[in-house]
């Protein structure tokens, strides 16, 4: 079947479309971006699946799940709803949102519009504020070329302190070195050091105050930080679900790691 | 500390940083986005981007974005009807064929006479009529929809109509949950999703009915074709029953615009809000993908789905067809109950028999009816529209009334099961799940009644 091997990629053979199955897998990537840059098309090349694609922003209203594995390791990715922000209170936005910072993916890629890289950024810059493990896949780089745009993927990677591979999701190409660069930021290979814009003084010094009392009231939340910034800006859907005691579920909720199974063994296998 | 502590704590910190703070975050935000975008994109010059604008200026142009829209739909109902009568007829012929065959072997080896009706004449008969009446118009129907998906075209057509939605109170991306309703009206009601206010996406969950889903336009196609179409001119057939399909859909638009206005300012008052919509660059679609989405996840899904549920039905209408009490069977004593009510909205007992047969998908409703109207064993041979047409005017006494009556009702009548099950998970509440599914009903036996009795009194 084309493209069931990724035949084109440079890497050939070595990446496994596994569909729907997701019993193991060893390491959790979630995929974020705008609406329309391609997530969905660059989740079916990976995982063989046919999440539908339609050129219009907000096709992918639910998050979609699928596998796939690359030299011996399995992926769960899952496809979050495109989203341009995550300061808002959408549905889509919540869904996007909740997973990145509770749903404690190893990896999450956020896929960018090479045409209009500035308004992807404000979603990549508040990804890497939640969490540190981000790899940049600027997606649509043919479309920025017939556009006469020519993008720096490594200045990108430099200036946000993170990977960045550049991919034409259509073509599949960039792909197999995407899942390589993804595979070697989930075992702590590749070093994601998040270049976050310095805040003001004051800022830091409430957001200080906050984090740990955040933390005592849901222990084991990935990123209080975050979670301090939204609630001194008032998030509305943040402080509720604090109340409620909701944030603790959510991170209780998440997967136990025994769950996640056979993870050392995976990563004997991948040398 | 609770919650609640940490909460006040955090207004506290909150009014030390002043009023504007949320501000400052924001537009640092959008700084570094630029600074950082200004390093790492260099610009050569714009070739293609000139041709979109170019494009993207005429699309969605006041004065030609709508007329463009409108042609463009019924370009797509024109190729569809044009191109589905012949395989219809092809099909038709070949699966009622099979059925003589298959009856004509099971008498032969002697089975008793309900096992060759239940099977053949019930179940066959009824997966055939499904077939061939559906199939067809899907097949060309959705590969044309997808194109245009895939395009970028259907962003501008929410961009178009978005002062309409406004005006009506409601949200300018209804229009692209009621493009996903052409496909299907519960994935229609699932992408709601994309509107953000709870408000404005009621409204578009609860219209998103008045949107004629694929199950529904093979009824409509074959109405056009065989009430209005007829009425022309060969030559100018095909555009007439094109012409009659629009106008249901603009019908159908109509009153999406109304009830979304009427719920607007009554149990759903408020603002519409203001959003952003991406207009995305035209792509060109990419043809296996196309095919792919328009025929295995839509076509073939579709077809599955009605197949599923028009064996039963078949089966069940072939029982009410054959068990007679006092002289009629058990489908005609419905229908015949049915019957008053049915000629007071422009239809008959038979038609409103079927519409409730079909309520777990409206798929069956045409292949439901010609069942009970064929009865039991005869008419097997009927395959093309002409035949069908045969069946309906001259041994039903259908009129252009029944036919307009009839295609207004598949247009506005309740929702279908699973549309209503959505509607249900969508909303998680009984009392909106009961108005999507109780106000289009009403509103259909309403429409219908006042345009049977107007044309009557006319007549």
């Amino acid at each position: 079947m084309p493209g069931r091997d990724c035949a084109g990629c440079p890497a050939g053979g070595r990446l496994r479309p596994l569909g729907e199955r997701r019993a193991n897998f060893d390491y959790l990537v979630a995929l974020a971006g705008n609406p329309n840059t391609g997530k969905s098309s660059i989740f079916n090349a990976l995982t063989g699946l046919r999440q539908h694609v339609g050129n219009w922003p907000g096709k992918t209203v639910t998050r979609a799940e699928g596998g796939f594995s690359y030299g011996g390791v399995s992926f769960k990715l899952v496809d979050l709803p495109g989203t341009y922000s995550l300061l808002s209170a959408s549905e889509d936005e919540e869904i996007a949102r909740n997973f990145i910072l509770f749903g404690r993916p190893d990896c999450t890629v956020v896929v960018m519009d090479a045409t209009a890289l500035e308004r992807n950024l404000n979603l990549a810059l508040q990804i890497i504020e939640i969490t540190d493990k981000v790899v940049l896949c600027v997606n649509l780089m043919d479309e920025a070329a017939r556009k006469g745009l020519e993008v720096d993927v490594g200045a990108l990677a430099r200036e946000l302190g993170v990977p960045a591979v550049p991919t034409v999701a259509r073509t599949k190409a960039g792909l197999a070195e995407l899942v390589a660069i993804v595979g070697g930021v989930c075992r702590g290979e590749i070093p994601c050091r998040p270049k976050r814009p310095a805040v003001d003084g004051k800022l830091e010094e409430a957001v200080a105050q906050l984090v740990p009392m955040i933390e005592a009231l849901a222990p084991g939340l990935p990123n209080a930080r975050w979670v301090a910034f939204r609630l001194l800006d008032g998030d509305h859907r943040l402080r509720q679900a604090l109340l409620a005691g909701e944030l603790a579920r959510l991170v209780s909720e998440q997967r136990a790691p025994a769950e996640r199974g056979g993870r050392l063994l995976a990563i004997e296998g991948a040398q | 500390m609770s919650p609640q502590e940490v909460l006040d704590h955090t207004d506290r910190l909150r009014r030390s940083l002043g009023v504007d703070f949320r501000d400052r975050m924001v537009t640092s935000l959008y700084e570094e986005s630029r600074r950082i975008a200004a390093r790492a994109v260099r610009r050569h010059g714009e070739s293609r981007w000139d041709f979109d604008q170019r494009i993207d200026r005429l699309v969605t142009s006041p004065a030609w974005g709508l007329p463009l829209m409108l042609l463009l739909l019924a370009l797509v109902f024109w190729i569809t009807i044009v191109g589905a009568n012949y395989p219809s007829q092809w099909i038709a012929r070949l699966l009622f064929s099979i059925e003589s065959a298959g009856a004509g072997l099971f008498e032969a080896i002697g089975l008793p006479w309900w096992v060759t009706g239940l099977i053949w004449h019930g179940v066959w008969r009824s997966l055939a009529w499904v077939v061939s009446v559906m199939l067809p118009p899907m097949a060309i129907f959705f590969p044309l929809f997808t194109i245009l998906e895939d395009l970028g075209y259907l962003p501008r057509v929410a961009f178009n109509l978005d002062w309409l939605f406004h005006k009506a109170g409601a949200h300018g991306k209804q229009a692209l949950s009621m493009a996903m309703g052409f496909g299907c009206n519960a994935a229609g009601v699932i992408s709601t999703r994309i509107i953000d206010s709870p408000r404005e996406r009621l409204i578009a969950i609860l219209t998103n009915n008045f949107v004629p889903c694929n199950g529904r336009f093979p009824t409509l196609i074959m109405l056009g074709t065989l009430f209005v179409g007829a009425a022309f001119p060969p030559a100018l057939a095909s555009v007439a029953a094109a012409g009659s399909v629009v106008a249901v859909v603009l019908i159908g638009a109509g009153f999406t615009l109304f009830v979304s206005w009427l719920l607007a300012r009554t149990v759903l008052r408020g603002q519409a809000s203001a959003f952003t919509l991406e207009l995305p660059p035209y792509r060109r679609p990419s043809v296996l993908r196309i095919l792919y989405t328009s025929l295995i996840d839509r076509t073939a899904f579709v077809l599955f789905r009605a197949a599923v549920i028009s064996a039963p039905a078949g089966a069940l209408i072939w029982t009410l067809g054959n068990i007679h009490a006092s002289g009629a069977s058990l489908a005609q004593h419905v229908a015949q109950f049915l019957d008053p009510f049915g000629r007071a909205l422009g239809l008959d007992g038979v038609i409103l028999l079927a519409y409730i047969i079909a309520i777990p998908a409206n798929e069956i409703v045409v292949p439901t009816m010609l069942m009970v109207y064929t009865g039991a064993g005869m008419m097997t041979e009927a395959g093309s529209l002409e035949q069908v047409r045969a069946i309906l005017v001259d041994a039903r006494g259908w009129s252009l009334l029944t036919a307009v009556c009839l295609m207004l009702f598949s247009l506005l009548h309740n929702p279908c099961g699973t549309t209503i099950a959505t509607i249900w998970k969508e909303t998680r509440s009984a009392r909106w799940t009961a108005l999507g599914a109780l106000m289009p009903l009403a509103l259909a036996f309403l429409v219908t009644f006042l345009v049977a009795s107007a044309a009557r009194w006319l007549a």
